[in-house]
């Protein structure tokens, strides 16, 4: 799960993590009374949307004044904001955070992630502050600093000498950055973090560090320990259809394809809309009803894809393991006459309770096409649709 | 012969009385799996259909002789269950459970780490040696005895898809393990694979991947070095988005790492046998085996 950067600055000041002083704002009126606030120019006037790349897109400002704070505010928010994380479409920006400008002599990078391979918690750090790590790692690794912490002994005082002198830092940032580093890490584990990232950390004029920018993403796996972060989540953010899905526990997907598809099991859902590509046609979505699926389920399911307008016709594959055919059967029926299908729907079912499954869509005097195997089905379902 | 599992494998089931528990449980003795006790704390001293249940682990190892146990626990409490299996001297623990938070799985491998146990999972469908033993939620049925191929993968039902196209085109499995879908997990490719290579019966192996992570690219450069029996390798999610989570928690392409795209690659560089096609896959196994 992902938050807006001033809701990750919150979490960063319950961990005593030093940030510039600043307000969320919804109107240039508000964003006008904020800088007033804070009493001193210049400030920052930053969009607040998940994606990344806000900078470029036009969605942070400078401002030397109140009237150009209003300007700036007025501007940013109501933008469409397209950055390389929006896609073309972009996002219509809400609401912008008011910041205070700050003494700054270097930018750093700082973040934290799980590392799946060993699985220890990757610290990395770089003095190529405000760039994207990834153009770091590609065209200057030896900058990149990356300490292993073993997260059953949690972090060290040397893991923080080996990052602190790594940077280059001044004597007198040493200790306020490791105290810093200290309670990130903290926050990290505490709040099961999935990545933290601060791009750029600055060092300032007196000697201290704030985190100017703040990135933080959670393991939807243990959302269900942190409360207080489901309250951060933010709808608008997301797209309405998977919003949808997701009161339904379905694990949704909105692609830009028009073959609506319907999967038990990641991998396989992955590998139909694969072959659904394969076969001439594109996928409209992803999505797995998972191995405990209801009839119910099922039946939320296609109302789902089928409100995405786009969609000209349906796979359904089953593999019937968990799930069985004819649950799965009963379900498409249940769909069919309370949601109405108007796309040609193509049914491959195979495993668990096949022929009774089989059977009751037989009975049922749906018009489904029905398919011998996964190719068979692809390129039914792809002849529909006309590709 | 087989891997990690046989006929005389002494299964234990964590969460046995569960719903989810308590139907695999009776799927695993139907197809002939030997289980011999089932832990649910609590309920220690009751029976679940035949089978004794005990309150702890500990217990199930000592008075029933389980020396592998299947974990269907829900997700809060499974890594302490991994954690209570791997002390009560499990040898093999077969997670099923889907959702454990990555801190936790992380804790639990670093705790096993040196350990003589091995975990498969979590998030997996688990292991069967077809004809033999069933460790977990795959449905029997589709698998066929005798060998002569492995077949190890990160996914679920798509496995399924594969060892049904193996049977139908009358090519038999010696094991398949699902190792599972989550970015931080027990046994991982090369275990698999360095198990199928010792393995006499074993004369080929299928590996199923999928897109997020290096398992897949570090599975082949071992291949390349170290195995002398052919592969076919397939890898879903050519057509994910990136940035997304696809269903499992451990697929999502993270910048340029982890596509689909890299890991085929990889795969073809170290002479892999790569098959791109899912709807053909029985076809081309039967093709480039050759038995």
């Amino acid at each position: 799960m992902k938050i807006h950067e001033y809701q990750s600055k919150e979490l960063f000041q319950k961990y005593n993590i030093p940030i510039p002083r600043g307000k969320l704002v919804f109107t240039a009126d508000e964003a006008a009374a904020a800088a007033s606030d804070i009493g001193a120019f210049p400030v920052v006037v930053k969009a607040q949307i998940h994606a990344g790349g806000r900078g470029k897109g036009g969605g942070v400002k400078l401002a030397g004044s109140i009237d150009e704070v209003k300007k700036a505010a007025s501007d940013i928010i109501g933008m469409t904001l397209v950055t390389h994380q929006t896609g073309s479409e972009g996002r219509t920006v809400k609401k912008a955070l008011i910041e205070e400008g700050l003494d700054i002599k270097k930018e750093l990078y700082l973040s934290i992630i799980p590392d799946r391979a060993t699985a220890k918690i990757i610290i990395m750090a770089s003095e190529a502050g405000g760039m994207d790590i990834e153009e770091v790692a590609e065209k200057t690794p030896e900058k990149l600093i990356k300490t292993y912490v073993d997260p059953l002994m949690g972090i060290q005082g040397y893991h923080l000498r080996e990052i602190g002198f790594g940077l280059n830092l001044p004597k007198e940032a040493l200790k306020p950055f490791s105290g810093m580093l200290k309670n990130l890490y903290a926050m990290f584990v505490d709040y099961d973090c999935s990545l933290v990232e601060i791009n750029p950390l600055v060092l300032l004029g007196d000697g201290g560090v704030a985190a100017l920018d703040a990135k933080v993403n959670f393991d939807d796996n243990a959302l269900y320990r942190h409360k207080d972060v489901v309250e951060y989540r933010d709808l608008d953010e997301e797209d309405p259809l998977e919003v949808e899905a997701s009161k339904y526990n379905l694990n949704y997907i909105n692609l830009d394809g028009n073959v609506g598809n319907m999967v038990n099991g990641a991998g396989l859902a992955m590998a139909t809309m694969d072959i659904i590509k394969q076969a001439g046609a594109k996928p409209a979505n992803f999505l797995d009803v998972g191995g405990g699926a209801s009839a119910d389920m099922v039946e939320n399911g296609f109302r789902i894809i089928l409100s995405d307008k786009n969609v000209k016709g349906v796979l359904i594959n089953i593999f019937g393991g968990i799930l069985r055919c004819d649950i799965l059967a009963e379900g498409v029926v249940q769909a069919a006459k309370k949601v109405g299908i108007n796309v040609p729907v193509v049914v491959r079912m195979e495993g668990t309770n096949v022929e009774e499954g089989r059977r009751i869509l037989a009975e049922s005097g749906l018009d489904l096409v029905t398919a011998v195997n996964l190719k068979d089905a692809a390129e039914k379902v792809a002849g529909i649709v006309g590709a | 012969m087989s891997i990690f599992v046989n006929k005389d494998t002494k299964l234990v089931v964590q969460g046995v009385t569960g719903k989810e528990g308590r139907f695999h449980t009776r799927q695993c003795i139907e197809y002939g799996t030997n289980v011999v006790a089932g832990v649910t704390p609590g309920k220690g001293g009751e029976n679940m259909d035949d089978i004794p249940v005990f309150n702890t682990v500990k217990e199930a190892v000592q008075k029933a002789g389980a020396d592998c146990s299947l974990i269907f626990v829900p997700p809060p409490f499974a890594a302490d269950a991994i954690m209570e299996a791997v002390d009560a001297r499990i040898s093999l623990i077969v997670a099923i459970t889907e959702g454990v938070p990555v801190m936790d799985m992380m804790k639990v491998k670093n705790y096993l780490a040196g350990k003589p146990v091995r975990l498969i999972g979590p998030n997996c469908p688990g292991i069967i040696t077809p004809g033999e033993c069933k460790i977990g939620i795959m449905p029997g049925v589709i698998h066929k005895p005798g060998g002569p191929v492995g077949v190890v993968s990160r996914s679920g039902t798509l496995t399924y898809e594969v060892v049904h196209q193996l049977t139908l085109q009358n090519i038999g499995q010696t094991t398949c393990i699902g190792i599972g879908g989550d970015p931080v997990n027990g046994t991982n490719f090369i275990d698999c694979l360095e198990a199928f290579e010792k393995d006499p019966d074993t004369k080929g192996v299928v590996m199923v991947g999928e897109i997020g992570g290096s398992a897949e690219e570090e599975a082949s450069e071992f291949i390349r070095q170290n195995m002398s029996k052919p592969v076919v390798g397939f890898i879903a999610g050519l057509t994910a988005p990136p940035g997304r989570r696809m269903g499992h928690a451990g697929a999502i392409v993270s910048g340029s790492s982890g596509t689909a795209q890299g890991k085929l690659a990889a795969m073809n560089e170290c002479g892999v046998h790569v098959c791109e096609d899912l709807g053909t896959l029985g076809e081309f196994c039967a093709k480039t085996f050759n038995f």
